[in-house]
């Protein structure tokens, strides 16, 4: 078994225990440290504008990236998506929120290295994370040349094995070999962000489980009785 | 008609006279920790100013409490879901700068400071940064007995619609303490905004609570507390709050504030409420109505239809008899002396207040002041402080009840003057301020005498309530292995929960013999 082989065939499945188990263990046991960890209160400079360009933009790659690589090909295939028009789409979509997180993101690093009061409030862990995933996501964004590169030719082989590299992994069958010939920007990038849900448990990231969305269902107050119900 | 109880206070600032005893204690109580240094469960401002935070009381700045959208109550900063949209960054966030930066000193240099021509000074230091401060240019109390220029105080929201230049002059000028705590209010703004539903009120007293495992630190509850009452713990990423002095009060004691006040004028009690009324009340129209609103919750623990009600809704026996007693119903509903701080917040808050008579004796020897007949106490209306000003603060504007509660105050004094110094008794000015001799003399005995058994009537927590298993709770009780303050705990637990259980029998004890 050569690294290659270790990479894209043992690591993924490393990083996606701890981040499943850590996550449980973590919540099950220290809640209280299960948090957004915002440092607005310290710095508000900027913040809107940052957090929110970070935010979005990694939300919607992130489910770019869900619904691209993991849907089978042939359900895009019956929709009538042809690999091409899907390739375009993770291109421009991929361009514009990549940048939009890039530009937060740039913005909320600066800040936590040399705002004074956040960098003093920050945990090494904080600034890791961060940097890690600024990291992926400029490594991401590099793999744009070679995207449009291959969508000039009409070559749509690298896209479809990457999401049959994924889709081999989550069926348990996992095939690294797809990945052999592909250029090394997207398997830094593929390493890289793996490794963000290898550390996930172990930052601030867990809050992104906590989405409030049933805030929207729910009565506005609450009461709690000790009386049990 | 649904009767919940609620643990209250009432703030008589006729007495106060703003030593900070109680933010002291409650500051070396609660909040003396890292992150939380910058935060005052309790604090007391002087009033006119901006207070803490600054210009706390500015809604259109911090969009905070409960605004009526087409009829509809809505939190002030919008629709959840333009909460939602708003998580990534709160506009509405106060910053730390709107507080203070929190600073200590460096003590050490005096001691460790080498041989120096000039005394060595102890420079103050940044709790956050830990780095040495040029200059404090702001702190927790900055405004203390009306320090700084009267522009910058006068920015107070309640001095709006006042004639500024009038105050400004310095013969004009008026003063009164304002101490504050977390209103526990009936319909809170934190808890509506909280996305994570971390904030909660106790159903038996009404204290509201931040569940701490359960915070995610979203923010909106700083900015929706109209009060400014919420606060981020920048260490921890939670939000902390005035917790009612709970652990004290299920004991029957009073919290830390009231009990250490020196002045005595905090009162704690129960009120007993219509939890049904609760949204319609506060959706009030007018904004000079939610104070009568706020009364009309309210709910007469001597009637005995509410009495029935009461028991079927699970609320004790002391419980009740504890509302009987309550120097809050007294103060708040009977003799209508005391007033809720910015009912127009529609939060229903539960921290009332008696408002200030001014200390005017110089002007009145003088005789400058216009006086009741006795000729020794001024009418409510010729007073230092603007009628207006307080009314501002506990009516929405409306001067009326403030009015009468100040000539009701002034007619006890009055009464109580004619018998000690005249001795003859003077039933007029009673008559004049529409209570009885009877409420005279219970006022006297509350608000002068205050006796520790008349300001705090608390019935202790029933914990046997929740408790299923007294046996193990009597050997446990104040100690946990982590983590079982909350249900914030998952029911899926990875890890097998400690069975809690005794091995005693549960079977209830056999009847005794019948004979």
């Amino acid at each position: 078994m050569d690294l290659h082989q270790i990479v894209f065939g043992v690591y993924p499945y490393l990083c996606l225990v701890t981040f499943a188990l850590g996550s449980w263990i973590r919540f099950d046991h220290e809640q209280y440290t299960w948090k957004s960890d915002s440092s607005q209160l310290l710095s508000k400079n900027g913040m809107r504008l940052a957090s929110n360009f970070f935010h979005i933009g990694v939300i919607a790659i992130f489910f770019g990236h869900f619904v691209g690589l993991l849907t089978p090909h042939g359900v895009f295939r019956a929709l009538g998506v042809s690999d091409m028009a899907h390739q375009g789409i993770a291109i421009f979509a991929g361009a514009i929120f990549g940048t939009l997180a890039l530009i937060g993101g740039v913005i909320l690093w600066m800040r936590r290295m040399f705002n004074k009061r956040v960098r003093a409030a920050s945990r090494w862990m904080d600034i890791n994370i961060l940097g890690w995933i600024m990291l992926t996501l400029v490594m991401g964004l590099s793999t744009l040349p070679f995207s449009i590169g291959h969508a000039e030719h009409g070559d749509a082989t690298v896209m479809l094995r990457l999401a049959e590299w994924v889709q081999s992994v989550v069926t348990l069958q996992p095939n690294p070999e797809l990945l052999r010939n592909v250029d090394t920007v997207y398997k830094m990038h593929m390493f890289l962000g793996m490794s963000v849900f290898l550390f996930f448990p172990f930052t601030r990231l867990v809050h992104i489980w906590s989405a409030p969305v049933g805030y929207l269902f729910r009565a506005y107050q609450i009461v709690r009785a000790k009386r049990p119900a | 008609m649904k009767v919940r109880a609620q643990f209250a206070f009432v703030f008589n600032l006729d007495k106060c006279i703003g030593c900070h005893t109680c933010s002291v204690t409650c500051k070396n109580v609660w909040t003396n920790r890292k992150g939380v240094e910058y935060v005052w469960f309790n604090n007391v401002e002087s009033k006119p100013g901006i207070g803490y935070p600054k210009a706390w009381e500015d809604q259109k700045k911090w969009r905070g409490g409960w605004e009526l959208k087409d009829g509809k109550l809505q939190l002030k900063s919008g629709s959840k879901l333009a909460r939602l949209a708003n998580i990534f960054a709160n506009p509405d966030m106060p910053e730390i700068d709107d507080y203070y930066e929190p600073f200590t000193f460096d003590y050490a240099h005096l001691q460790n400071a080498p041989l120096s021509e000039a005394a060595p000074t102890a420079r103050p230091v940044s709790q956050i940064t830990g780095d040495k401060m040029e200059k404090i240019t702001w702190g927790p109390n900055w405004e203390d007995d009306l320090a700084g220029e009267f522009a910058k105080r006068s920015q107070d929201q309640n001095m709006a619609n006042l004639e500024k230049e009038i105050y400004g002059k310095f013969e004009n000028t008026f003063h009164m303490y304002l101490p504050r705590i977390c209103n526990h209010c009936i319909n809170p703004a934190c808890v509506a905004s909280c996305p994570s539903g971390s904030l909660y009120k106790r159903e038996e007293d009404g204290i509201v609570l931040v569940d701490q495992d359960k915070c995610r630190g979203w923010r909106m509850c700083i900015s929706s507390c109209p009060y400014k009452k919420v606060f981020y713990n920048w260490e921890s990423g939670k939000a902390e709050k005035c917790i009612g002095c709970y652990p004290r009060v299920e004991s029957g004691m009073p919290t830390v504030c009231s009990e250490s006040c020196v002045g005595r004028i905090r009162y704690n009690g129960i009120m007993l409420y219509d939890a049904d009324k609760i949204e319609s009340l506060a959706s009030t129209p007018n904004e000079q109505d939610l104070y009568q609103a706020q009364l009309d919750i309210f709910l007469d623990p001597n009637d005995p239809a509410v009495i029935e009600q009461a028991r079927r809704d699970g609320i004790q026996e002391d419980w009740i008899i504890a509302a009987q007693k309550s120097p809050i119903y007294k103060m708040a509903v009977d003799w209508k002396i005391a007033f809720p701080m910015h009912p127009e917040f529609r939060t229903l808050p539960m921290v009332w207040y008696v408002p200030p008579l001014s200390p005017v004796q110089s002007a009145i020897d003088q005789g400058q002041l216009p006086t009741e007949a006795d000729g020794c106490i001024p009418r409510a209306d010729t007073l230092r402080l603007p009628l207006k000003y307080l009314a501002n603060l506990f009516t929405a504007g409306k001067e009326e009840p403030v009015r009468v509660a100040l000539n009701r105050m002034i007619a006890m004094r009055s009464y109580m003057r004619s018998i000690h110094v005249e001795g003859v008794v003077n039933l007029e000015v009673l008559k004049n301020a529409g209570i009885t001799e009877d409420i005279a003399k219970d006022m006297y005995r509350y608000m002068a005498i205050a006796n520790y058994e008349d300001r705090f009537v608390i019935p202790s927590g029933h914990e046997e309530v929740r408790l299923e298993d007294f046996y193990a709770f009597q050997g446990q009780n104040g100690f946990t292995f982590g983590n079982d303050s909350s249900p914030g705990i998952s029911a899926n637990s990875l890890f097998p929960e400690r069975r809690k259980e005794t091995v005693e029998s549960r079977d209830p004890a056999p009847a005794a013999d019948e004979r």
